[in-house]
């Protein structure tokens, strides 16, 4: 094993949390916990050997991220954009958030040496309108002196943290998700390859850079290394953020549980409904058989109704659309109408076509749009009706098991994204 | 032996005219809402005048050979 060079007056973490301090750290506190930023020498090697992956919910491998923009830039003869998204449009999701607010100055110094190593001379952070991010985000800025990053807030909608929303957004377009070719990699910002990274993921980076990857590999399991952030929700308390080695069991995630559970949701809303006994799997993909996503998990109790919480979410995913895909304007809001339907008892008694209806809906916008939001549509559906099929025949003769109609998944009250209204 | 040339539809631009499933019916049909369904394997030869043909026709210019 080789040895990690020490910066001085780091603290190496051997345990975690390694991203996220427990109050907000300022310039000095950071300094002295992590040691200065790190160089890019040798930067996408380490981040290759250490695995990491993007944590926006792609799980994309960063170094070949890197390497493709560079490329890119290299080919065009421009000069590229780096990009820190910490536009979490997910409702569920407030990881991003507490990582900014706690640790803003690992986020910059990730984001400053992806962009030094791509050789960006433009930095941009962008936030969501109404996270109440800037203030803190310029106080950290203000500290650093010359280092300098475009801070943004960009509308609050699901989509607006998509790459190419993202980067239209900032070029003073629309917002909106648009045909993927060229890739934003090649013609993002201002029609600059522009690398795009989660915040969570330039954090890491920021820590890779200065520890290495062996470091790295301490946490985690071999395939899927590191540790994540996730948002963590179980009925009657609030949603909480900790920061997990890939592999620790789900059940030590949610601690002790207030009552039985019958479905965990893993990934968030373009994520999967698992049966309990994923309780007993460990933290990562390859073990739970589905995404992780942004690392949104949720617990659904045995009182409740798997399909009433699926409708809720649908009928908000459906309203987020972008509406400029004809699959996905025409398909999602006739599937969450169909799923309301179904998760009424009364309704879906009369309707015999309900599931018919939903299985050739999915098929039709999933790989039909510009951006992944049909596909993730999907991918709730599918799996709600696969871990919620008994519910489902019990609505379709007229009965519903839940006993419980508090719901436990986080749905904006008026969902009608703006321009959309 | 197949082209690498795919045929693919920019969403955002597509308005359901559904010309291209005129114009190349064996590789485009239209869903139940008139977008089209394009099968994404690559093209063979013979099909590659006339699906650029289809994609030049295309009232929005939506479809795409890529």
């Amino acid at each position: 094993m080789t040895t990690i060079p020490q910066p001085a007056g780091a603290v190496l973490h051997d345990a975690l949390p390694r991203l996220l301090p427990r109050t907000p750290l300022d310039l000095a506190a950071h300094t002295a916990q992590y040691g200065p930023r790190a160089g890019t020498q040798g930067l996408s090697a380490m981040l290759a050997e250490a695995g990491l992956t993007g944590r926006g919910g792609a799980a994309f491998p960063v170094h070949r991220k890197l390497e493709a923009v560079a490329a890119a830039a290299g080919r065009s003869g421009r000069t590229p954009v780096a990009v820190a998204n910490g536009c979490e449009g997910e409702p569920a999701s407030h990881k991003d958030a507490t990582l900014l607010r706690l640790a803003p100055h690992l986020v910059l110094d990730g984001l400053l040496t992806a962009a030094e190593a791509i050789g960006a001379r433009t930095a941009h952070l962008a936030v969501e309108q109404g996270s109440g991010l800037l203030p803190g985000l310029r106080a950290a800025l203000a500290e650093r002196g010359g280092d300098r990053v475009e801070l943004t807030e960009v509308p609050r909608r699901f989509l607006s943290g998509e790459s190419s929303a993202l980067t239209g957004y900032l070029s003073g377009g629309s917002g909106l998700p648009r045909f993927p070719q060229p890739p934003t990699r090649e013609r993002g910002v201002g029609g600059a390859p522009t690398l795009v990274q989660n915040v969570e993921t330039l954090a890491q980076l920021a820590l890779v850079s200065r520890y290495g990857p062996g470091w790295f590999r301490t946490a985690g399991t071999a395939a899927e290394p590191g540790s994540m952030l996730c948002t963590v929700h179980t009925a009657g308390t609030a949603p909480r953020v900790f920061e997990a080695s890939t592999g620790t069991p789900l059940r030590r995630l949610f601690g002790p549980l207030p009552s039985p559970v019958q479905a965990v949701l893993v990934g968030g809303y373009h994520g999967s409904w698992l049966p309990a006994a994923a309780l007993d799997r460990r933290l990562a993909a390859a073990d739970l058989g589905v995404p992780l996503g942004a690392g949104v998990l949720a617990a659904l109790p045995a009182d409740r109704c798997g399909l009433v919480e699926t409708a809720r979410v649908l009928r908000y995913l459906a309203l987020e659309s972008a509406g400029q895909c004809g699959p996905c304007l025409n398909g999602l809001p006739r599937i969450a109408a169909a799923f309301a339907d179904l998760a009424s008892p009364l309704r879906a008694v009369g309707s015999p076509r309900l599931l018919d209806d939903l299985a050739r809906w999915s098929g039709l916008v999933e790989g039909r749009g510009v951006c992944h939001h049909p596909d993730g549509t999907v991918r709730l559906v599918r799996s709600a009706l696969t871990v919620f099929a008994a519910e489902a025949s019990a609505h379709q003769v007229g009965y519903c098991t839940g006993s419980n109609p508090a719901p436990l998944l986080p749905v904006p009250s008026d969902p009608a994204p703006e321009g959309l209204r | 032996m197949n082209t690498d040339l795919r045929l693919a539809v920019d969403w955002t631009a597509c308005t359901a005219h559904g010309l291209c499933a005129e114009l190349l019916p064996e590789r485009i049909t239209l869903d139940e809402w008139g977008y089209p369904l394009v099968e994404g394997t690559p093209l063979p030869p013979e099909a590659v005048r006339r699906a650029k043909r289809a994609a030049a026709d295309c009232p929005v210019l939506a479809l795409k050979l890529q």
